[in-house]
């Protein structure tokens, strides 16, 4: 009996010696504890950041409804800017923006596609080793170098070319179509380089020719990713400011033609901010067009994720 | 410790000019950058027999495969003869996709295209110029038939490849490849990643299309060379050693690289 409590004793000494080892903290766990402490806050201030930036410009831009009492269908839909005097009708920023934004997309995507395939299939070597380069390179170039590029070279060749001032959307869909056409490239070559090389064997196994492979087989297995590709190009050249305001001519009017001066939402925001007074109905205007730019590019950011989903589901079967 | 075989004693039977062949290599090498990969390959294969090409991992059987129907052409360098009727189709000015159409492959991984089962069959074709609906049809229920993968899947020729499961999806390949009308079909291990039934089932399509087909097969098991094949090719680092029909090679190997790979006492 004694014996036996003696051992008991002894086994909960070493116990309870056993559980202070294992839960007393050391260099290791402090560490783990520190780390996850810095994460957290950096994520903490990043949702701060980004969420106190909704907030502010979407009150900010409901002002212009809320407290200036306009009505959102004719700010959507009526075609005269003056802010100063009351009316702000904002279709033409937002017409420009979309005939800039499409304008350089469509024109950009096949020079990108037919760029990616030749870095990919054609001369995959010579892709990587000199294409690849040039293509980060003019990822990297400021905008304000494409705008002065813009304004001394292409609205003087316009002009020159169909008359009028050379500012306008035409000039603009032109700098955009080089500014975004690096940026839907390196995706494109990205998503052309995903697809599975068994899918090639397999179709020049057939005896179907190069062409037919790259067309039938390669392209169609990428199409989501040059979809997202193209969709990121559009939201740059969405969202792109500085060189579209530039050559455009910024003239907030109804676009009649591709060649008069016209103007987008970012260039009428760029140009207007400096001339208003906060809390007036001029300044409340901008930043609801500033709403529809955060919207928009929601919506292009919602898009890029709803293709990823679809093309997934399709390789998945 | 892996033993050392004489390159120079091999047994590669010949056949006589009686013995239709459809395909013959001479001197094939093959060269990867620097890396001599295949030396000195001299095969004939008899018409409407099926020829099992077996060996290690590494050994050149794939490589050698690939390059009956050129598609080592971007990857690797082939020198030597490879006949077929009569022409040396190892030459570059060879139409190549003119060969592949009569010189059909099937792959490792079952590789369906991300298409239905019907659009499978019909993109080569279509590649080819057949472009007649009722054509079409047929040529889709003929070479499904001749893959036995019809009545499975007759009914519901619009679902996608890639719900098929993977013995459906290689005789899906099988029968893509069929649907071209080639004379010769190379495998390169089409059952390695199949489980025994679909192996099974893929095994009795072969036997049934060497009434009409050359059939050449690269393989890693040895019972199904044994089960399947007429002729049988060992490889190994690169070298043909023996080339005998099947019945000899597995009861009788003629030299001892041959004699310890089959009987597992190999390296």
């Amino acid at each position: 009996m004694e014996q036996t409590n003696f051992q008991l004793k002894k086994q909960d000494t070493q116990s309870q010696e056993w559980s202070k080892r294992l839960h007393h903290a050391t260099r290791a766990t402090r560490e783990d504890w520190i780390g996850r402490g810095i994460s957290y806050l950096c994520i903490g201030v990043i949702i701060l950041v980004v969420a106190s930036m909704l907030w502010f410009i979407t009150s900010k831009g409901i002002a212009t409804f809320t407290q200036n009492h306009v009505s959102l269908w004719k700010f959507l839909s009526g075609t005269d800017w003056s802010p100063s005097q009351g009316k702000i009708g904002a279709l033409p920023m937002i017409v420009g923006s979309f005939a800039v934004t499409f304008a350089a997309a469509i024109v950009a995507t096949p020079f990108a596609v037919g760029t990616a395939i030749f870095m990919t299939e054609i001369s995959p070597n010579k892709g990587r080793k000199f294409l690849q380069p040039v293509i980060e390179l003019l990822v990297g170039i400021p905008s304000v170098v494409y705008g002065f590029i813009g304004l001394a070279v292409v609205v003087p060749f316009m002009r020159h070319l169909v008359g009028g001032s050379g500012f306008g959307i035409i000039s603009a869909t032109f700098v955009l179509f080089v500014m975004v056409l690096p940026t839907i490239t390196s995706m494109t070559v990205d998503s052309l380089r995903a697809v599975p090389r068994y899918y090639k064997e397999a179709s020049l196994a057939l005896g179907a020719t190069r062409w037919q492979t790259v067309s039938k087989v390669i392209l169609r297995s990428a199409t989501p990713g040059i979809l997202t590709a193209v969709i990121f190009g559009m939201a740059r050249a969405f969202g792109e400011a500085l060189a579209v305001q530039m050559v455009i001519g910024n003239a907030a009017v109804m676009p009649k033609d591709l060649i008069s001066a016209a103007s987008t939402l970012t260039s009428q925001l760029t140009t207007g901010i400096g001339d208003t007074i906060d809390g007036t109905l001029p300044n409340n205007a901008l930043w609801s067009l500033a709403l529809i730019l955060l919207l928009m590019s929601l919506f292009f950011n919602a898009l890029v994720r709803v293709i990823a989903k679809r093309g997934q589901l399709k390789h998945e079967r | 410790m892996l033993k050392q075989y004489s390159f120079d004693k091999t047994a590669v039977q010949t056949f006589d000019a009686q013995t239709s062949l459809a395909l013959k290599t001479e001197d094939l090498q093959v060269f990867y950058g620097t890396n001599h990969a295949m030396h000195d390959a001299n095969l004939a294969f008899p018409k409407n027999q099926i020829t099992a090409l077996i060996g290690a991992s590494g050994s050149g059987k794939s490589t050698y495969l690939r390059s009956l129907n050129r598609m080592n052409d971007t990857i690797a360098t082939v020198t030597g003869k490879i006949w077929y009727h009569g022409v040396d189709i190892n030459e570059p000015n060879v139409n190549i996709y003119e060969i592949r159409r009569h010189i059909g492959m099937v792959f490792q991984r079952p590789n369906p295209f991300a298409k239905s089962i019907r659009e499978n069959i019909t993109y080569a074709l279509r590649a080819n110029g057949v472009k007649n609906k009722t054509e079409l049809t047929e040529r889709i229920e003929k070479s499904l038939r001749g893959a036995a993968l019809w009545d499975e899947v007759k009914d519901s020729l619009d679902k996608s490849a890639l719900s098929l499961s993977g013995g459906q999806q290689q005789r899906l390949c099988i029968a893509r490849s069929i649907a071209m009308a080639p004379d010769v079909l190379l495998l390169d291990e089409p059952c390695s990643a199949l489980d025994p039934i679909s192996t099974v089932k893929v095994e009795e399509t072969l036997l049934e299309l060497q009434k009409q087909y050359t059939i050449i097969i690269v393989t890693h098991n040895m019972q199904q060379a044994a089960r399947i094949s007429s002729q049988c090719a060992f490889f190994h680092l690169g070298h043909v050693m023996e080339y005998t029909p099947t019945g000899t090679m597995f009861s009788n190997p003629q030299i001892p690289v041959t004699q310890d790979y089959i009987s597992g006492s190999f390296g």
